[in-house]
């Protein structure tokens, strides 16, 4: 099958409303001082995400009050909340959608098309093959039901989410947010636009989701789905970051001529700009990929995160040596962006874990 | 599948001092009345093969062809095209492929197709496009580029090859260097100096000079690979007729400027399958001989694998993008990134194969017709590489051009402007 890796016209246009919706509530001076503030995220951003435009159930069907649209266009917006370093759960809740459109869980997918934030309890790091996964212990209730034991350190998008989605015992639970014996413990984070939280459960009530190979294909998927979608994300990130930079050369004087003539600079953002056109490519083909179903999906994903993880941490560091003494300050935005790229690098896996992961796809073993 | 070592093609034609932007090509002239879609395209390719037999004679087939305005379908009627929108050339190219049709050796006329024919077009008078297109597209007559030289590399815009009045023609002196199939082209595209006492862009002239005319001499120039695929082209005394002069006199830098953009990424060919390039050489070697690996050639190996699969995707998105009439700088990124990658692939499939990957099949000067980057063994390969880098503009001039139009920076403040051309140190 050939996959369209271009944007279509109505992605275009998506792009352009959330572009500017971002430029008029998701600044980066009201980032900061959300990333500054206790409050884990921006709840007056995500209503506006959410429940008034319905940009986060972009993927829920439309009979379950979602937009019907696919994750090629969940994508498109991650790119512009990248660009923005917007403080709101959009990526946790985009790969929860994912799982629960796997598993047609129509309740919970409602839920989230009205604005409910609903969290899959992982540690931000999850391989692609699920390493890191912490084993929490799943035991029965005096009638029946199943209650759940155990941590899970480093959860994003966790903090504000009114239902969480636990992996336990190989099968998936989910446990509301206000139940008995769940502890979410705010993380200092190094990205405080995305701060994690700890989960802890003492015998939290839970309710069976799914099992068996059903409960392994479902976080599978989200695990496929969290690693293209966060592609973008960082392809924003690293668009941010060069068009940020390539401004402030253009327009800072040094030894009476722009900065931005210095070969020295040219030639570094001139190499950024050749890794971030190829970035383009593999997450646009990462999305369409699981948008059609394609059999290349997880290659394709595994892909699209040994190239892009990398690249916007490197994106983010130019940015801040370029930007000289004001980059390395808390009154510029560079610091929000290096702290993202570098926390985003390790979720749902590292450059390495997906290299491995592309060894076993593609047949490349090792030594 | 196909055997190894001719599976993959290079992804990209390189044989100027300029970046590709993605080319939107030439569409000029008239087009035939009625709007050409693929499907009139497709009959008129059979109307085409009822009357020709594609295994009759194959010069006489592929005149005919250019007649009938299916050789290029951009092109202007009765120069070989319907006016017809560029995208839609595919469809007559697989149309007579399919048929079994003769092609006209398109890799050994890459510089008239891709360079010289678009200038001719856009640049040349009704008697010059009438004289060269035609047996330039049917390859009857090869053309090579006598741009660069020995003192004029990267600043192509400096060269010393002088062009003096001689009654109603030009007499031509100098030396031009890196010239591709030279030892085959009847004709060169030629960039010479014909005002030393104007700023160096203004002082030039555009010429299409005889290969055959008495004082052209052609001297194979060896490489680091031991083998003649360039030559250096000596111009002694040149007497070339005023007709064969393109565009004004003066006017030689902006006719360039065509030639140079004309240089296209290979867009036209069909896209690489995964692995299809050098690092499928590479992967297969790792798969065939576990005795050679270790874990840190193995993270390498799988470093380059994403790398070449990322650029690979990044051709596929740029080819969707000009199929669709949407061209972006894009095709400047891949030139960049191929010669990083094409480098490294070979460097490290010599580290793997250890002494082994040191036997060279041999230095003979051997004078190749077409340009294979992956044909011969992984020395070759790692030598050849070192080429990408610096033919069709050295990695340096395409950063900086990346870097002035793509990203907008300034330029470089520079000392060779406004002054003229032979008061230059050099």
């Amino acid at each position: 099958m050939t996959l369209d890796l271009r944007y279509t016209e109505e992605q275009e246009q998506l792009r352009d409303s959330v572009r500017a919706m971002l430029a008029d509530h998701a600044g980066w001076a009201r980032v900061l001082e959300v990333a500054e503030s206790p409050e884990p995220d921006d709840a007056d951003l995500w209503r506006l995400l959410s429940v008034e435009t319905g940009l986060a159930a972009l993927a829920v069907p439309e009979h379950l009050g979602g937009a019907g649209a696919t994750l090629a266009e969940t994508a498109v917006v991650l790119e512009e909340l990248g660009r923005a370093a917007a403080p709101v759960p959009y990526l946790g809740t985009a790969v929860a959608a994912q799982l629960l459109l796997h598993l047609g869980e129509s309740d919970l997918l409602r839920e989230l098309a009205g604005g409910g934030i609903v969290a899959l309890a992982l540690p931000f790091d999850v391989g692609p093959a699920g390493q890191r996964l912490p084993d929490v212990e799943v035991s029965t209730a005096a009638d029946g039901s199943p209650l759940l034991n155990g941590t899970i350190s480093g959860v994003a998008d966790a903090l504000r989410a009114t239902v969480l989605i636990v992996p336990a015992g190989g099968a998936l639970f989910a446990v509301d947010a206000e139940a008995p014996g769940l502890r979410r413990t705010a993380v200092v984070s190094l990205d405080e636009t995305r701060p994690l939280c700890d989960l802890a459960m003492w015998n939290a009530p839970a309710r069976l989701l799914a099992a068996g190979d059903r409960a392994a294909s479902a976080l599978d998927s989200a695990l496929v789905a969290g690693a293209v979608l966060l592609a973008s994300e960082q392809l924003g990130l690293a668009q941010w970051c060069l068009d940020t930079t390539v401004e402030h050369l253009r327009t800072r004087y040094q030894f009476g001529r722009p900065v931005g003539s210095f070969q020295a600079l040219k030639h570094r953002l001139a190499d950024l700009w050749v890794e971030l056109v190829q970035a383009r490519a593999v997450a646009r083909y990462a999305a369409a990929a699981v948008a059609q179903g394609d059999p290349d999906a997880r290659l394709a994903a595994s892909l699209a995160q040994a190239h892009n993880g990398p690249l916007a941490v490197r994106a983010a560091e130019e940015c801040v040596q370029m930007h000289g003494g004001i980059g390395f300050t808390w009154e510029h935005p560079a610091h929000l962006y290096l702290k993202r790229a570098k926390s985003a690098s390790v979720a749902y896996g590292t450059a390495p874990h997906h290299r491995a992961a592309l060894a076993a796809l593609a047949d490349l073993a090792p030594a | 599948m196909a055997a190894p070592f001719r599976a993959g093609r290079p992804a990209l034609i390189l044989h100027s001092q300029c970046i590709k932007f993605a080319a939107k090509g030439t569409e000029v002239g008239a087009s035939v009345a009625e709007p050409v879609t693929a499907e009139s395209l497709r009959e008129r390719v059979d109307g085409f093969l009822a009357g020709h037999d594609p295994a009759g004679d194959r010069l006489e087939f592929l005149r005919a062809r250019f007649d009938a305005g299916l050789a290029w379908v951009h092109y202007p009627v009765g120069l070989g095209g319907l006016g017809a929108p560029r995208v839609l050339q595919p469809v007559v190219d697989q149309r007579f492929a399919a048929a079994g049709a003769p092609d006209n050796s398109p890799r050994r006329i890459g510089i008239g197709l891709g360079m010289a024919a678009p200038t001719i077009l856009r640049h040349g008078t009704a008697a010059q496009r009438e004289r060269f297109l035609r047996p330039l597209w049917t390859a009857e007559e090869v053309w090579c580029q006598l741009f660069s030289e020995p003192g004029a590399g990267s600043d192509l815009a400096g060269v010393a090859t002088r062009a003096v009045r001689d009654g109603d023609g030009w007499l031509v002196d100098g030396q031009k260097v890196w010239t591709s199939m030279a030892h085959q082209a009847r004709w060169g595209i030629l960039l010479a100096r014909t005002d030393p006492a104007a700023p160096k862009h203004a002082g030039l002239t555009y010429f299409l000079c005889d290969m055959h005319a008495p004082g052209v001499e052609v001297r194979p120039l060896r490489q680091a690979t031991g083998e003649a695929e360039f030559n250096e082209v000596f111009l002694s005394g040149v007497r070339l007729g005023d007709e064969l002069r393109l565009g004004a006199v003066g006017e030689g830098w902006a006719v360039a400027r065509t030639t140079l953009m004309n240089e296209r990424v290979a867009i036209g060919g069909a896209a690489l399958p995964r692995e299809g390039g050098m690092i499928g050489v590479l992967a297969r070697t790792w798969r065939r001989r576990p005795e050679l690996r270790s874990p840190a050639l193995h993270d390498e190996v799988l470093r380059l694998w994403v790398r070449a699969e990322a650029l690979r995707l990044t051709g596929i998105r740029l080819r969707q993008q000009l199929a669709a009439g949407e061209p972006g700088p894009e095709g400047s990124a891949m030139k960049l990134a191929f010669a990083a990658l094409t480098q490294q692939i070979s460097g490290t499939e010599v580290e793997l194969l250890g002494a082994e990957g040191l036997r060279h099949d041999h230095w003979r000067a051997d004078r190749p017709e077409e340009l294979d980057l992956i044909g011969r063994g992984p020395t070759y390969r790692w030598l050849r590489a070192k080429g990408n880098s610096i033919e069709g503009g050295t990695s340096e001039v395409l950063r900086s051009i990346v870097a002035e139009r793509v990203l907008g920076l300034p330029a470089e403040p520079r000392q060779d402007t406004g002054v003229a051309w032979k008061d230059l140190p050099r």
